[in-house]
């Protein structure tokens, strides 16, 4: 039902139309990844894209692992890794025992001493167990040591509130992390940026916390070709506007998305961007996008409480505070465990209507802007 | 209180019980036997790094109290025999991991003690340039994997170097890559939930990997036997029968004699590097100091302190030296002379080395700078004109 709703949801944004550039090192960030002439075009759904990530880096660099419980032999409780210890072996696609803090702390060690693991968590709340590795070890590492060791992990899993999965099952773990200094955290959405930034995150030298979703996995989408690596500290423009800045990531994307095709009937017209890399802020685009709109929205699956917005909207508050028209607006879950039932666990997250609600309240009659 | 049984000598898992065969030595050595085990080069070596080991940690106490070093300082006096027994079998590219505890780990395992120094001493110049301290030693050049503040944590990080071993010889098809990894943590760790993920995994991937628990029997004013029940059927907690449960042998040795700790240790890398798997080694062991240089060390009787002094490793290397005749007193002297020559050179550098400028503040915080992202004129933050002095705000 869900995939449904998110075909039409997809067919109906318009991708902000940013020529395709190349990357170049150097001082200015890559804008997009794509080489757009030389893109191969392919339909498939966003494990398949994640599986082939993986898969082509693997391919490209043998010191690619993979760890983590029901890797191998099962082939990722969500695919993402299905088929590729046949390819590889075992010993490449690691079936771990259920013992998280100890093996995020092996993929550390790993990682330290040459290997570039990837380290699975079956569900991202998992990782709460692991969460003295990912912070001492994975984290602070390359500091304490003066330079010395890098950690090239990435930690990949889904999270967010799937379909009554309960409360342990429907967790944000981005909130938590945040804080940890010398990781990354970036969350995907679409087929496309969820390979590439794979791949990004696979050849990155920092450890990053990759977060997928549990919901997203069977939507369809284009994915690029093994060339097409992101950039991993840039947000992305899903559709430019003037009314209002609505930033938000991963799930989020198409609940806003839902939400801006009732808005532009009434005639609003929102920019929605989808910050992708949570840690760091992506500042140039967000700086411009302010700037042009002065409304800000911020609509996120996490809690209110210490989320990501409440990042987001601090620093904005203190960099463009004379560029709002409005106080920053958050929508964010409800500080309440998720609850089983679908009313409550429909309550505790941000739904599309009151995404129009915001814009509404924040932007004022549709005739002042028209 | 239970009164610890007189414990020496070498011994597996207990005789008649279904054990992992280990090839240890099973027999004590009694009585000196006019043939020495080690040649008089070894034994010069292993002095040597004892007391290196012995007078670096006595000087850290010293400059401690004079306020050249601060936070948490854990002083390994009385174990020295471990550290030397282990570290001295083990090649440049073979891995160390370690506690907090770790100072002595980083001098037996090759890294100066002038970077040990000068470290603690928070200078630019220390190992991890001022930024790890006491209880985060590194060096890559010698295997050093760490120094970790949360005992257990480093565990696992010695797993993965064990496992990046093996990957490089059966992944990678590198034939040569038979590097070991040894970590060492105390009987406090044992009940850590990691250790025990750590014996799994270990066994279970026949990692290159040897646990070697320096058991001290003190985990801070926590004795073992009041924090860790009895394995079925003993009086005491004995940790090297945990092994076998998890699929290893485990091993008890007289933490306090070197030779013993070496003859053992020596065992379990051979094993490690034929591809045999890991290694439980449970070394009996005491420090004469407390617990750190904050620790009163009021809960350890003075009886308890003077069986074990009786017992310093360093006198008992001495003695077997000369009665076998690897080195003369004057050799023995000539040691001792090079130790405090290189400690107190150690000092010296630390003292007149510099401090960390605030231009290290941001440097080492990601190994790809672009960590920091994209600020709003879109030049990444590194690149902005205060990053290198510490003073560019990063967030």
């Amino acid at each position: 039902m869900l995939a449904h709703r998110n075909a039409r949801v997809a067919a109906g944004r318009r991708v902000a139309a940013a020529p395709g550039q190349r990357a170049f090192v150097g001082a200015r960030p890559c804008r997009q990844s794509l080489v757009a002439a030389k893109a191969q075009k392919k339909e498939m759904m966003m494990w398949e894209a994640l599986r082939e990530a993986i898969d082509e880096e693997m391919e490209r660099d043998p010191t690619v692992c993979v760890m983590g419980e029901d890797v191998g032999h099962y082939g990722g409780s969500y695919k993402c890794t299905f088929g590729l210890y046949k390819k590889y072996g075992d010993m490449r696609v690691l079936d771990t025992p259920i013992c998280e803090n100890g093996f995020m702390g092996m993929g550390v060690g790993a990682a330290m001493t040459g290997l570039r693991p990837i380290v699975e968590g079956m569900n991202m709340g998992f990782l709460l167990l692991a969460f003295n590795q990912i912070s001492n070890n994975c984290g602070m590492l390359h500091y304490t040591s003066g330079g010395q060791f890098k950690t090239p992990l990435v930690i990949r899993g889904p999270g967010g509130v799937g379909r009554q999965l309960g409360a342990e099952h429907s967790q944000r773990l981005e909130s938590y992390f945040q804080s940890i200094p010398g990781v990354q955290l970036v969350a995907v959405s679409t087929v496309k940026n969820a390979k590439a930034l794979l791949k990004a995150a696979i050849r990155s030298d920092n450890p990053i916390i990759f977060f997928e979703h549990v919901l997203l996995y069977n939507i369809k989408g284009e994915a690029g070709d093994k060339d097409d690596v992101a950039c991993l500290e840039r947000a992305e423009v899903v559709r430019e506007g003037t009314d209002v800045s609505i930033f938000t990531y991963s799930r989020m994307r198409y609940v806003v998305m839902q939400a801006v095709n009732e808005l532009v009937k009434k005639g609003y017209n929102p920019e929605v961007v989808d910050l992708i890399s949570l840690k760091p802020f992506d500042m140039e685009t967000i700086s411009r996008s302010v700037k042009k709109t002065r409304r800000v929205i911020i609509v996120e699956e996490c809690m209110k409480t210490g989320g990501i917005g409440a990042s987001l909207s601090a620093v904005i508050n203190e960099s463009m505070f004379y560029d709002l028209d409005h106080e920053v607006v958050r929508l964010s879950s409800q500080d309440v465990p998720t609850a089983y039932a679908y009313e409550l666990e429909a309550a505790t997250i941000v739904q599309s209507s009151q995404v129009v609600d915001a814009v509404e309240k924040v932007v004022g009659r549709a005739a002042v802007h028209a | 209180m239970q009164m610890l049984k007189q414990r020496s000598g070498v011994r597996a898992a207990q005789p008649g019980r279904r054990t992992v065969q280990v090839r240890a030595v099973a027999a004590p050595v009694k009585a000196p036997s006019s043939k020495a085990i080690i040649t008089p080069e070894v034994a010069k070596d292993l002095y040597y790094d004892m007391v290196l080991g012995r007078e670096f940690e006595e000087m850290c106490a010293q400059m401690y109290y004079r306020g050249k070093m601060f936070g948490f300082v854990h002083l390994y006096s009385g174990q020295e025999a471990v550290s030397t027994g282990v570290c001295r079998l083990l090649r440049q590219d073979d891995y160390v991991v370690s506690t907090y505890r770790d100072h002595v780990h980083a001098l037996s395992k090759g890294v100066p003690a002038r970077e040990v120094m000068a470290e603690l001493f928070g200078k630019k110049t220390g190992c991890c340039r001022g930024q790890g301290g006491s209880m985060h030693m590194f060096s890559s050049k010698h295997g050093l994997l760490g120094g970790y503040a949360f005992i257990g944590e480093g565990i696992p990080v010695g797993l993965g170097a064990a496992f990046q071993s093996k990957y490089r010889h059966d992944v990678l098809g590198d034939e040569k890559a038979d590097s070991v990894t040894c970590s060492f943590f105390g009987d406090g760790t044992c009940n850590v939930g990691q250790f025990y993920e750590s014996l799994n995994m270990a066994a279970l991937y026949k990692l290159p990997h040897i646990f070697v628990v320096e058991n001290n029997l003190w985990a801070i004013g926590m004795s073992h036997l009041r924090a860790t029940a009895s394995t079925a059927g003993d009086n005491d907690p004995h940790i090297y029968k945990k092994g076998p449960a998890f699929g290893m042998p485990g091993v008890l040795v007289d933490g306090m004699d070197v030779l013993k700790v070496r003859q053992v240790a020596q065992e379990a890398i051979e094993r490690a590097r034929r591809g045999e798997g890991p290694t439980l080694i449970e070394a009996e062991t005491y420090r004469f100091r407390g617990h750190s240089l904050a620790d009163p060390d009021e809960l350890r009787s003075k009886e308890e302190k003077a069986k074990w002094a009786a017992r310093d490793p360093i006198p008992q290397l001495k003695k077997y030296m000369l009665e076998h005749g690897l080195a003369s007193e004057a050799d023995i002297k000539a040691l001792e002379d090079k130790v405090a020559e290189v400690v107190e050179d150690s000092v010296k550098f630390a003292d007149e080395s510099p401090k960390p400028e605030k231009g290290q503040l941001l440097e080492n915080v990601f190994a790809d700078p672009r960590g920091f992202g994209i600020s709003e004129d879109g030049l990444y933050r590194y690149m902005q004109p205060g990053f290198s002095s510490g003073t560019a705000i990063v967030s």
